[in-house]
């Protein structure tokens, strides 16, 4: 009865081929480990923010008169609106730190490496694509940091000589961050850059099946095959690594609901204090910083001090910053992919890089001082220094041989 | 006269030619688009000027004011204040203001004003956009002995003089703008618009 219900849909719709393709008879590396958790559980977060949102949106109002109440009105007086609120609040939180694992990982072993080039460029895509809707999406509640925080970041663009200014009153749709901004970052919000973030994760998923996964080994398992064309290390997807990750996901939502429902503000981290006073255009709040997953690049911007008149250099250091980062497989010029065989100068420059980036993370949640810009200043000479440097380093680097076969047994 | 045709060239012009016209027409279509982000004509009208009463302006008082959706200072400043900006020229990046998108005409002067002790400055950093703090004490604990009272962004600590000078080295390139504005009678102030009349 199934068996044939599925002949009828296969012979319209390849069901069984993409399920096989890519879930029963996707064959991964078997020497998987903690840091593959991240990937599968930046799929559920997503899912989660998109439910949540669709829910919010029917009780929110992108009005500039409106907005800050209707975010209480969901607190307090919607059922279990307060509930679907936080779990996209943390949601979006938890995003980023999945997701920065899920790149550091990447990075560990050398997954951006040939052939996986457009896998990293996809990724790197989609995280610029969370960036800025997690930016929009944090104006919304119309708090006060909502909306300073959008003044300074629509700033940017206006340091950009020449078309700055322009651009600045293009993206705002008024001369300050008013309701014509707030209503078109709902747009952006909801339904524009969701739709690219589903388009680049296709993507994403359809280049790695493509090219099959890396391992912390960083070997490549088609080089053993068995007569049926098997690599000898790989194992099909479903139900090794189905059953693997629902461990991780089990793991994940024990501590994502510690936060929910103990700390959703997690003290001003997630949900900053200065967000519960409506937005005031005519007053600053004392201390402006980003959420906590901006703050590495917000301090590399605060350290470039304003260059002949212009605060460009700082932004474009900001921009630059990221730009190194979709650069990576071409600037990491040793053949080695994982970091288990890997040099003494890649792995330093990778511990002083990762030191630099919660450094600078730490420091943008700061007030500015002569000893924190100092420091800011320091860690970004090193963040720089670790993608400057890289095709000179990995290339002197003393790699170890690495083993034919994946090591896990 | 030879039957054989260069098919490749053909299909290369005719590949080129839909890509130029298709271009160009998704162009055109995509004018409309971008341009309705444009502050729209509600917004562009909604910049008149406004008057407000300086009569009960203490010396050191600050008042703010809303002004296009900007915040816009009116500060009564003490002739002791105005004898020692001259002072700090040497630590300033424009002390002159020179650079004259800054302010207009008529306030490009010691002051910045039109009047010695009335500024006039529109209250938002040339940096990001953050609007300053007023801190008229001298020599505060968190500015340090050299204060002489003036400006803090506490965004990203860039600092100005009571005119709106920016020091050198600061993260914000550019003084504070002065707004065009003029005095009607003695004791009311106009900001947005010239005493000739046009904005």
């Amino acid at each position: 009865m199934f068996s044939s219900l599925m002949g009828w849909i296969d012979a319209r719709f390849p069901a069984t081929k993409l399920w096989e393709e890519h879930i029963s008879k996707y064959y991964a590396p078997k020497n998987f480990n903690f840091w593959y958790f991240f990937g599968s559980l930046a799929l559920l977060v997503l899912v989660l923010q998109i439910v949540t949102g669709i829910f919010l949106t029917m009780h929110y109002k992108p009005d500039a008169a409106l907005a800050f109440a209707s975010v209480e009105y969901i607190m307090r007086d919607v059922e279990w609106g307060w509930l679907i609120r936080y779990l996209h609040s943390t949601g979006a939180s938890a995003f980023f730190v999945v997701i920065y694992l899920h790149m550091f990982r990447g990075i560990m072993y050398g997954s951006y490496k040939k052939p996986r080039e457009l896998v990293w460029l996809f990724g790197m895509f989609l995280y610029m694509a969370l960036m800025a809707e997690a930016f929009m999406g944090y104006l919304l509640p119309w708090g006060q940091m909502s909306f300073w925080g959008a003044q300074v970041i629509i700033s940017l663009f206006g340091a950009i000589p020449f078309i700055g200014d322009q651009l600045a009153l293009w993206i705002r749709g008024d001369f300050v961050v008013a309701d014509a901004t707030l209503n078109r970052f709902f747009a952006f919000h909801v339904i524009a850059v969701p739709l690219v973030i589903l388009g680049l994760v296709v993507a994403h998923i359809i280049a790695l099946h493509e090219v099959g996964s890396n391992n912390p080994d960083g070997v490549d398992i088609k080089k053993f095959k068995d007569k049926d064309g098997i690599p000898l290390d790989g194992i099909p997807f479903h139900p090794y690594y189905t059953v693997k990750d629902i461990v991780g996901v089990t793991v994940f939502l024990f501590i994502f609901s510690l936060v929910l429902f103990y700390a959703p503000e997690m003290d001003g981290w997630f949900l900053e204090n200065a967000n519960f006073v409506p937005a005031d255009p005519l007053k600053t709040p004392l201390h402006i910083a980003p959420v906590w997953y901006f703050t590495p690049f917000y301090a590399i911007l605060r350290a470039v001090p304003s260059i002949a008149g212009s605060s460009f250099p700082g932004v474009v250091a900001m921009g630059l910053s990221i730009v190194f980062l979709f650069l990576l497989p071409w600037l990491d010029r040793s053949p080695v992919r994982s970091i288990r065989y890997r040099g003494i100068y890649f792995r330093t420059a990778l511990v002083l890089f990762v030191i630099s980036f919660l450094g600078l993370g730490f420091l943008g949640t700061q007030p500015v001082t002569p000893i924190y810009t100092l420091l800011s200043r320091i860690f970004s000479i090193i963040y720089f220094a670790f993608f400057v440097l890289m095709p000179i380093y990995t290339s002197l680097d003393k790699d170890k041989p690495v083993p034919e076969r994946v090591t896990f047994k | 006269m030879s039957h054989t045709v260069d098919n490749s060239k053909r299909r290369f012009l005719t590949t080129a030619a839909s890509v130029v016209v298709g271009g160009a027409g998704a162009a055109a279509v995509a004018v409309p688009f971008v341009l309705s982000m444009l502050p729209s004509a509600k917004a562009r009208a909604a910049g008149a000027p406004v008057q407000i009463d300086i009569s009960k302006l203490e010396i050191g008082q600050l008042i703010t004011v809303e002004w296009r959706g900007k915040p816009v200072w009116v500060l009564n400043r003490s002739s002791e204040s105005l004898l020692t900006l001259p002072k700090l020229n040497d630590r300033l990046a424009d002390p002159q203001s020179d650079t004259s998108s800054q302010q207009p005409a008529y306030c490009q002067n010691v002051n910045r004003s039109i009047r010695d002790h009335i500024v006039v400055l529109v209250g938002i950093c040339t940096h990001l956009g953050c609007s300053p703090t007023y801190r008229p004490e001298l020599a505060p604990a968190d500015l340090g002995p050299e204060w002489k009272g003036g400006f803090f962004c506490p965004c990203h600590g860039s600092r100005y003089d009571l005119s709106g000078r920016v020091f050198k080295n600061m993260p914000a390139p550019k003084n504070l703008v002065v707004p065009p504005y003029h005095f009607l009678g003695d004791n009311n102030v106009v900001i947005g618009e010239d005493a000739q009349g046009a904005a």
